[in-house]
C-alpha cells in the first residue's frame, strides 16, 4: 500500500507526540493547575488522533479521542484533575504506546482498550470511582445508546451565549446522496466550509466517527455563525452528491425546548445508571477485587515499555533512520575525500595559480563544515534513553509506595548510538534496582530522620576517554555484611576470604551470577534477573561498573562507557615526527619548562608544580619516538595531565593544536597496547595515535 | 577433495608465498605507516585503510627473514581471518592463479619445527614454480609468537 512510505514518519511522529504527552502529564501532576500544560497535551493527542485515523489505525483514533474527551473537560475547567484521571490517562498512554509498539513491529495496533475507554468515559460523566469497572463497562455501554444527541451543559452554555449576544444559530441537517462513493470526505468538505464560516458547537454522530465514515447518509450539526442562513443554504448545497440540507434556525426558545428534552434524555439514563450501580454493588466484592488487581496490572504495561526500551530509542526523536552501515561507509568515503583535499592542496602550492589556490581554499572549509557533520551524524544525546526514565520512576515509585525525585542532570551528554541503543536496559534495571532496594519507604525515611522524599540523581559526563553514567541514590545504602552472608551462602566467596575483602570488592559481589540481597522477591526486581546480566552487558560495550555505598546515607552505581567510537576533543602534540592525540579532558593545562628547573628525586624527573611537586616524563621515552629533539632544548613544550587526584607532566616536542577527533579502535590484531587507548585519523589520511593518559600516571 | 582455489600469489625475496583469494580483503600501495610502540618488532604500525585503522605486519619480519627496504613494488596485502584485518607488507603481489588442493604437499620435514606451523603446504605450480601456502590464522596466531619470542631470548 501507498501508506508504506508514511509509516516511518508515523511511527516517529506518534512516538514523538507520545513522548510529549507523557513528559508534559508529569509536569501537569506536578502542577495540576496549570491549564496551559493541558493546552500542549490537548493539542499533541489530537494531532495524535488524526495522524491515526488517517492512517487509518482506528483502535489508535478512537482511544486518544476518549482522552481528548477528558482533557476537553479539563482545559475548559469543567473538570478538576486528581489522581484515578492521572491514572487512567497514564495507562491510556502507555496502551496508545502498546499500539505504536506493535505497529512498529508490522501490526495493525489492534489492542482490547474496552477497560481504559469505559474509564475514561466515567471521568466525562463524572461518575468515576463510584461503580466498580464492570459496571462502568456497561454503564458506558447504556449510556451510548441513550446519548442520541444531547447537549452538554457547556455546549448549551456556549449556544445559550451567543444567542444572547446576537450571533445567529443554526442547527444543520445535512443529508448526502446515496450513490455518493466517499462519504467521508463530502462530510469533511461540509465540515471545512463550516468552520471556515463560522463554529461548529456539536455533531451528531461525533466529527471522529464522521471522519470514518461511521454514519449512515446523514449528520446534523449545531453550528454558530455569522452568515445569513441563505446563503449558508447555498454553501452546503454547493458542495457536489449533497442531496439535501435542512437548516434550522435556533432561537432562545427553541434552545430551552431542545434542553428540556435533554433532561427528559437525562431522566431516562439516569435511572439506568442508578439501576446499574445497584447490581454493581451487589457485585460489589467483584468490584473491589478489580480495584484491588489494578495495581498489579499498572506493573504490566510498564514492563514492556522498559523491555522494548532500545528499540523505541531507536525511533529517535526528530529524526530520520539512517543504517549504521551507511554512515560507516559514508565516514570512510569522507576521510578519502581528505586525503585528496590535502593531495589538492600541495598541487595548488606547487603550481602557485591563484584560482586554483582559492578553489582549494574554499574547499578545504567547506570540507572542514562537511567533516564536523558527518562525524557528529553517529553521536545522539542521552536524552534519547533518560526521556523514559521520570515516567518509569513516577510509576514505580507510585506502585512501591515511595515517594521519589528523579533528578536528571548532563541529558546532553552525547553517545555513540550503538551504545545507546544497548545502554538502555542496564540503566532501567539500576534505576528500579535503586528504588526498589536503595530508597526507604517513606516511614523509614522519616524514621531515619530524612526527608519523606527519596533522591534519585541520574547523571551523564564526559570524562576522559570515557562517559560517565552515575546512578546515586540517598537510600539506605548497602549492607555489608549481608552482602557477605548471602555470597558465603551462594559460594561465591569462602567465609575466609569474605574479611579480607575491600568495600568495593564486596559491593562487587552483587554483580555476581544469581545474588540477590533481597528478602522477599519483589514484581520490581529480583525476577531472577540480576544485576549479573547488567554487568555483562555493561563489560560487553566494553565498558565498566563501580558501586560506591554509604551504609544509611546511600549508594552509587557508576557506569563507565568507553567512548569507542565516538568523537572527543584532543590535544594534537608532535614527539619527534610523530603526532599523538591526548584527549582533552584529561588535559590540565599546558606550558612550557625550562630544563634546569627538571629535578631528580630518587631518579624520577620532577617538577614544581603550584605548591606541589609533580613527575615529569618524555613522550619520547615513553614511546621509543625516533628523532625526538627533547634533548638538545633547554625549554620543553610540556602537557600536565590529571588522573583522579594525581597529576604528572608530559613533554613533548610541540603543541599542534586542539580539534575534534573520531576515536577507532586498532583492531582485534593489536590488543592492550600501554598506553595507546586507540587512534584517530587526521585530516591529511594519517593515522594518530590516540594517548590513554590514566595507563601513564601510576 | 579436488577443489580448485583462487590464491594470491606474492613474493618475499626469491621465494613465492601464496594466500588463498577468499581471506584477502584488498591489495593496495605502500600508504605512510604510523608506528605503534609498544608491539611486537614486526608489527609495523597501522594504516588508514579508507577510514578504518588496520595494523601492517612485515611478513618478512614475521617469518625471520631480513628486512629490506621498501620499493615501487611494495605492497600491503589486506587479510581479514577471524574477525581479524591485518595487512602483511611483501616484497610484491600481481598474480591470481588457478589452484587445485590436490597439488598443496605437506610442507617438508626439513623446514619442520615450531616456524612451519603457518605453512600450509607447498604446491608445484607449473613447471618449475613452487608455491608456499600460508596458514593464516597460524600467522596470526599470537601465541605462538610468544612462545618464539622466549626461545630468541
Amino acid at each position: 500500500m501507498e501508506m508504506n512510505q508514511y509509516l516511518s514518519m508515523f511511527i516517529d511522529e506518534s512516538t514523538d507526540h507520545l513522548q510529549s504527552l507523557n513528559d508534559n502529564m508529569m509536569q501537569l501532576e506536578n502542577n495540576p493547575e496549570d491549564i496551559s500544560i493541558v493546552q500542549v497535551i490537548f493539542r499533541s493527542a489530537h494531532t495524535l488522533k488524526g495522524m491515526s485515523a488517517t492512517m487509518g489505525f482506528n483502535d489508535l483514533a478512537s482511544l486518544t479521542h476518549q482522552m481528548e474527551n477528558v482533557l476537553d473537560l479539563v482545559r475548559n475547567n469543567e473538570l478538576k484533575m486528581n489522581e484515578f484521571i492521572f491514572d487512567t490517562l497514564f495507562k491510556s498512554l502507555d496502551a496508545l504506546e502498546t499500539m505504536v509498539q506493535d505497529i512498529t513491529q508490522g501490526g495493525e495496533g489492534k489492542a482490547d482498550v474496552s477497560n481504559i475507554v469505559a474509564a475514561l468515559q466515567s471521568i466525562v460523566r463524572g461518575d468515576y470511582g463510584q461503580a466498580g469497572a464492570a459496571g462502568e463497562a456497561q454503564a458506558s455501554g447504556a449510556q451510548n445508546t441513550t446519548t442520541e444527541f444531547r447537549l452538554d451543559e457547556y455546549q448549551y452554555a456556549v449556544l445559550e451565549q451567543s444567542i444572547k449576544t446576537g450571533l445567529p444559530v443554526f442547527y444543520l441537517d445535512v443529508v448526502i446522496r446515496e450513490d455518493c462513493v466517499l462519504k467521508g470526505v463530502r462530510a469533511y468538505m461540509v465540515f471545512n466550509a463550516l468552520e471556515e464560516n463560522g463554529e461548529v458547537v456539536k455533531s451528531n454522530p461525533s466529527v471522529q466517527d464522521i471522519e470514518q465514515e461511521k454514519f449512515e447518509r446523514s449528520f446534523s450539526v449545531y453550528y454558530i455563525s455569522k452568515i445569513d442562513q441563505e446563503s449558508l443554504h447555498q454553501l452546503i448545497s454547493g458542495i457536489s452528491e449533497i442531496e439535501q440540507v435542512n437548516i434550522l434556525a435556533v432561537d432562545e426558545e427553541s434552545l430551552i425546548q431542545i434542553s428540556q428534552e435533554d433532561e427528559q434524555v437525562n431522566e431516562a439514563t439516569s435511572q439506568i445508571l442508578q439501576a446499574v450501580k445497584e447490581t454493581a454493588a451487589t457485585a460489589a466484592p467483584v468490584a473491589s477485587a478489580a480495584a484491588e488487581a489494578t495495581p498489579a496490572r499498572r506493573s504490566a504495561p510498564v514492563k514492556p515499555a522498559a523491555s522494548t526500551n532500545g528499540s523505541a530509542s531507536q525511533a529517535g526523536s526528530r529524526t530520520i533512520r539512517v543504517d549504521i552501515d551507511r554512515l560507516d561507509v559514508l565516514m570512510n568515503l569522507f576521510s578519502e575525500l581528505l586525503i585528496d583535499r590535502v593531495r589538492l592542496e600541495q598541487l595548488a602550492s606547487d603550481l602557485k595559480s591563484q584560482d586554483l589556490t582559492e578553489t582549494v581554499e574554499h574547499m578545504a572549509r567547506v570540507s572542514g563544515d562537511l567533516q564536523n557533520i558527518v562525524l557528529k551524524l553517529r553521536m545522539v544525546p542521552i536524552d534519547t534513553v533518560f526521556n523514559r526514565f521520570p515516567r518509569m520512576i513516577r510509576d514505580l515509585a507510585k506502585s512501591l509506595d515511595k515517594k521519589v525525585d528523579l533528578v536528571i542532570t548532563g541529558a546532553d551528554t552525547e553517545l555513540d548510538r550503538t551504545v545507546i541503543e544497548e545502554i538502555g536496559d542496564p540503566l532501567v534495571h539500576l534505576l528500579r534496582n535503586a528504588v526498589d532496594h536503595g530508597i526507604e519507604s517513606i516511614a523509614e525515611r522519616v524514621e531515619s530522620g530524612k526527608s519523606e522524599t527519596g533522591t534519585l540523581e541520574l547523571r551523564a559526563f564526559h570524562s576522559g576517554n570515557s562517559v560517565f553514567i552515575e546512578i546515586q541514590d540517598d537510600g539506605k545504602g548497602i549492607n555489608r555484611e549481608k552482602v557477605l552472608k548471602t555470597a558465603i551462602k551462594n559460594d561465591v566467596v569462602r567465609a575466609d576470604e569474605a574479611n579480607a575483602m575491600t568495600d568495593e570488592q564486596v559491593y562487587q559481589l552483587l554483580f555476581a551470577p544469581g545474588f540477590s540481597t533481597a528478602d522477599k522477591v519483589s514484581d520490581i526486581s529480583g525476577r531472577g534477573v540480576g544485576l549479573d546480566v547488567v554487568k555483562s552487558k555493561i563489560l560487553s560495550l566494553g565498558g565498566n561498573v563501580s558501586v560506591d555505598s554509604n551504609w544509611g546515607a546511600g549508594s552509587k552505581f557508576s557506569v563507565q562507557l568507553p567512548l569507542t567510537l565516538s568523537i572527543i576533543a584532543a590535544m594534537l602534540v608532535r614527539v619527534g615526527e610523530e603526532k599523538y592525540a591526548l584527549p582533552l579532558s584529561s588535559i590540565v593545562e599546558t606550558m612550557i619548562v625550562d630544563h634546569k628547573n627538571i629535578r631528580h628525586v630518587h631518579g624520577t624527573k620532577m617538577i614544581d608544580y603550584r605548591d606541589t611537586v609533580i613527575p615529569i616524563v618524555a613522550l619520547a621515552d615513553i614511546f621509543d619516538c625516533p628523532k625526538s629533539s627533547d634533548a638538545q632544548k633547554e625549554s620543553s613544550d610540556v602537557i600536565v595531565i590529571r588522573k583522579g587526584e594525581r597529576l604528572a607532566a608530559f613533554m613533548v616536542d610541540d603543541f599542534i593544536g586542539q580539534m575534534e577527533i573520531v576515536i577507532k579502535t586498532l583492531g582485534k590484531y593489536l590488543t592492550n597496547i600501554h598506553g595507546i587507548s586507540g587512534a584517530t585519523i587526521l585530516g591529511d589520511g594519517q593515522v594518530a595515535l590516540i594517548i590513554d593518559p590514566n595507563a601513564l600516571v601510576k | 577433495m579436488e577443489e580448485d582455489i583462487k590464491v594470491i600469489v606474492f613474493a618475499l625475496g626469491t621465494e613465492e608465498y601464496g594466500v588463498e583469494v577468499d581471506s584477502v580483503k584488498t591489495i593496495e600501495r605502500l600508504s605512510p605507516i604510523t608506528r605503534v610502540p609498544k608491539t611486537y618488532h614486526f608489527v609495523k604500525g597501522v594504516i588508514n585503510l579508507r577510514g578504518v585503522v588496520v595494523p601492517v605486519i612485515d611478513l618478512r619480519g614475521r617469518f625471520g627473514l631480513p628486512e629490506t627496504e621498501h620499493t615501487e613494488h611494495t605492497r600491503i596485502i589486506i587479510v581479514n581471518v577471524n574477525e581479524m584485518e591485518v595487512g602483511f607488507i611483501v616484497d610484491t603481489a600481481n598474480d591470481v592463479i588457478d589452484l587445485n588442493t590436490d597439488l598443496i604437499e605437506s610442507p617438508p620435514e626439513v623446514v619442520g619445527g615450531i616456524k612451519a606451523k603457518y605453512l600450509r603446504g607447498v604446491a608445484k605450480v607449473g613447471n618449475d614454480r613452487l608455491l608456499i601456502m600460508l596458514n593464516l590464522p597460524e600467522v596470526l596466531n599470537k601465541q605462538e609468537i610468544i612462545q618464539l619470542e622466549d626461545m630468541g631470548e
